[in-house]
């Protein structure tokens, strides 16, 4: 008994853990390949998570739809819908510095949460949308279904990393990192600069909409507070940090490892007395915060530094 | 017209004004060390806190022990530039904005474990308001922010064009090479600019903390309307800021006011929004501000 109840931690950890690696991977896109700051990665997240909630679930009065609709088609709308708010954004900010695009992208966050909690014809507002079905499960029904639902994440995950691995090593992604590294230049090689950071910042916040329909099929149940602003957009940021920006694999390595320590020491702070478990979580926040600032000084190349991809020349 | 003065100008005025001392400093920092920093608002959260500690333990009216809240703030901030910021200073600048990020959340999360995440007042009871030509009422705390961010205000414009302090901090921040091979300390700016940056973050968190009330969150909610508050007045712009806070807030109070027939003009529970909105509106169209500021 205690065995199946380590399994299936250990199985809501991968979950957990594949979802913050799509996201990962996402934020490498935009930010490890394309220099491009998104401090609201929360936003598009609940965006795809809600898109992909009202597609899915069966018709009722209390929301928007829903439609009924197969699980893939309810991520791919998340995706498309996430795409086009990055697009808004991405378009109003990849001409000015950074910094910009990332105030401009905290905002859109702000009144996407906005949005949710006050729009409740679409969203039920507070009370949020339940029923959101799971993919499969019309042939397996309670814990097998988690079983089930870690394989199709990680298989995303897996087709994630390929899309990501193929942008990386083809001459989209040399001509980014040549962006990122030198505007100047690339620009006076005759590159589009602006068209190709709104093609990066568009690809990744749709892949960040995915990951929010996954995390809605995962918890059954959306409500507004699932999608925690803060939290899920810094630690995104720290796993990517820690993982090494600007390598896919690193993209991964830093998801699971930070995810991993985070719920880990859930377990430990979860058996101290009352009064010291809600205070344990801002001790837990307080140590990730320090945690990146000890990464940026410190292991700026993370866990797994980023490579060029080798050139390779036909042979004649 | 009245009820207009009372319920719609006079909170515009005053959010206007939090706005303002906040985005000072964020236009400051922003226009000399180039970069947007994310923890001003969380600056305001422990200066504030740093005041009501002062409040639980001297029994004197809350302004009065804004010194206490200024001190912490300003104590904070040259810590964290110290052993955050400085180390990143020779990266590209967005490597400190990620820094600030983290650095809003030890602020906050330290705020969840000193003092609590619930809330907490400055002076419990309700004050009855001061009554003026007996139609316009207006709250003795209103009328005490309002004095004391015109007296901030001239204050600040004076420092900036007489002294010579003030004169090196807006020569680095348009040129920051020339002020340098001009033989002008720039550590010694940049020191200053945190100081005056986080004493204003502190009134600012002050003030708000006591129209409402107090939490860890305080400032973060206030950081968008801060930096929408900065690109208004253009980056580097101090005074400049002063008007985009003034601007924003009252844009954001009298956009619920019911212009055109008997319903706000936008639902309350979208004021947020407005801030936003005038930030892409300018982004789009001004992006160096009304006043020039620098477009980095």
């Amino acid at each position: 008994m205690e065995m199946t109840g380590l399994f299936f931690y250990i199985v809501s950890v991968l979950i957990a853990g594949g979802i913050y690696a799509i996201l990962c991977l996402a934020l490498n896109i935009q930010w490890g390949m394309g220099g491009l700051f998104n401090a609201g990665i929360a936003g598009f997240f609940a965006v795809g998570a809600y898109a992909s909630a009202i597609m899915t679930t069966e018709v009722s009065d209390k929301h928007l739809g829903g439609f009924g609709m197969p699980v893939p088609v309810g991520l791919a709308v998340a995706a498309l819908v996430a795409g086009l708010t990055g697009f808004a954004v991405a378009k109003i900010c990849v001409r000015l510095k950074s910094d910009y695009l990332a105030m401009a992208s905290i905002g859109i966050a702000e009144i996407l949460r906005l949005v949710i909690v006050n729009e409740s014809w679409v969203t039920n507002g507070s009370l949020g949308i339940s029923g959101v079905p799971r993919p499969f499960d019309e042939f397996v029904q309670g814990r097998g279904s988690d079983i089930v639902l870690m394989v199709f994440v990680w298989v995303i995950v897996a087709g994630v990393y390929w899309i990501s691995a193929r942008l990386n090593d083809s001459p989209w992604g040399r001509t980014l990192r040549a962006i990122r590294d030198n505007e100047a230049s690339a620009r006076a090689a005759g590159k589009d600069v602006e068209w190709f950071r709104l093609q990066t910042f568009v690809i990744g916040c749709a892949l960040m909409g995915i990951a929010g329909g996954l995390s809605a099929h995962y918890f059954k149940f959306l409500s507004p507070s699932a999608t925690e602003p803060l939290l899920v957009t810094f630690l995104v940021w720290v796993m990517l940090m820690a993982g090494g920006s600007g390598n896919n694999r690193g993209a991964i390595a830093g998801a699971l490892t930070i995810w991993a320590l985070w719920s880990m020491t859930e377990i430990f702070t979860n058996r101290l007395p009352p009064e010291w478990v809600t205070r344990s979580s801002y001790i837990r926040m307080l140590l990730v915060g320090l945690l990146l600032q000890v990464v940026l000084q410190k292991f700026r190349s993370g866990l797994i530094p980023e490579r060029s991809p080798p050139v390779r020349f036909k042979d004649t | 017209m009245i009820e207009f003065i009372n319920l719609y100008l006079i909170p515009g005025l005053i959010i206007g004004s939090i706005y303002a001392l906040g985005a000072v400093g964020i236009s400051m920092i922003f226009g000399i060390l180039r970069f947007a920093h994310f923890a001003h608002g969380d600056l305001m959260t422990i200066g504030a806190y740093g005041t009501l500690t002062a409040v639980w333990f001297i029994p004197v009216h809350p302004l009065l022990l804004l010194p206490f809240g200024i001190a912490l703030a300003v104590v904070s901030a040259l810590a964290v530039d110290r052993f955050f910021y400085k180390p990143l200073r020779k990266l590209p600048t967005i490597y400190t904005v990620i820094s600030s990020f983290g650095v809003a959340l030890i602020f906050r999360s330290l705020a969840q474990l000193l003092w609590s995440s619930g809330n907490q007042v400055f002076i419990p009871g309700v004050k009855p308001p001061l009554v003026l030509f007996q139609t316009f009422r207006i709250a003795a705390l209103h009328a005490q922010v309002i004095v004391l961010t015109l007296v901030i205000a001239v204050a600040l414009h004076l420092f900036l064009s007489r002294s010579k302090l003030g004169r090196a901090m807006r020569a680095v921040a348009d040129e920051p090479e020339l002020a340098a091979v001009a033989g002008l300390d720039t550590e010694k700016v940049i020191r200053s600019t945190w100081v005056i940056g986080a004493a204003l973050a502190a009134t600012a968190g002050v003030f708000a903390g006591m129209d409402t009330s107090m939490h860890p969150n305080l400032g973060w909610n206030l950081l968008l309307a801060m930096f929408a508050a900065a690109v208004l007045g253009g980056i580097g712009k101090p005074m400049g800021a002063i008007a985009g806070g003034l601007i924003i807030g009252l844009a954001e109070e009298l956009s619920t006011y019911n212009w055109i027939g008997d319903n706000p003009l936008i639902s309350p529970s979208y004021k947020s929004a407005v801030a936003f909105l005038i930030m892409v509106v300018l982004l789009i169209f001004r992006p160096q501000g009304l006043f020039k500021g620098r477009l980095l």
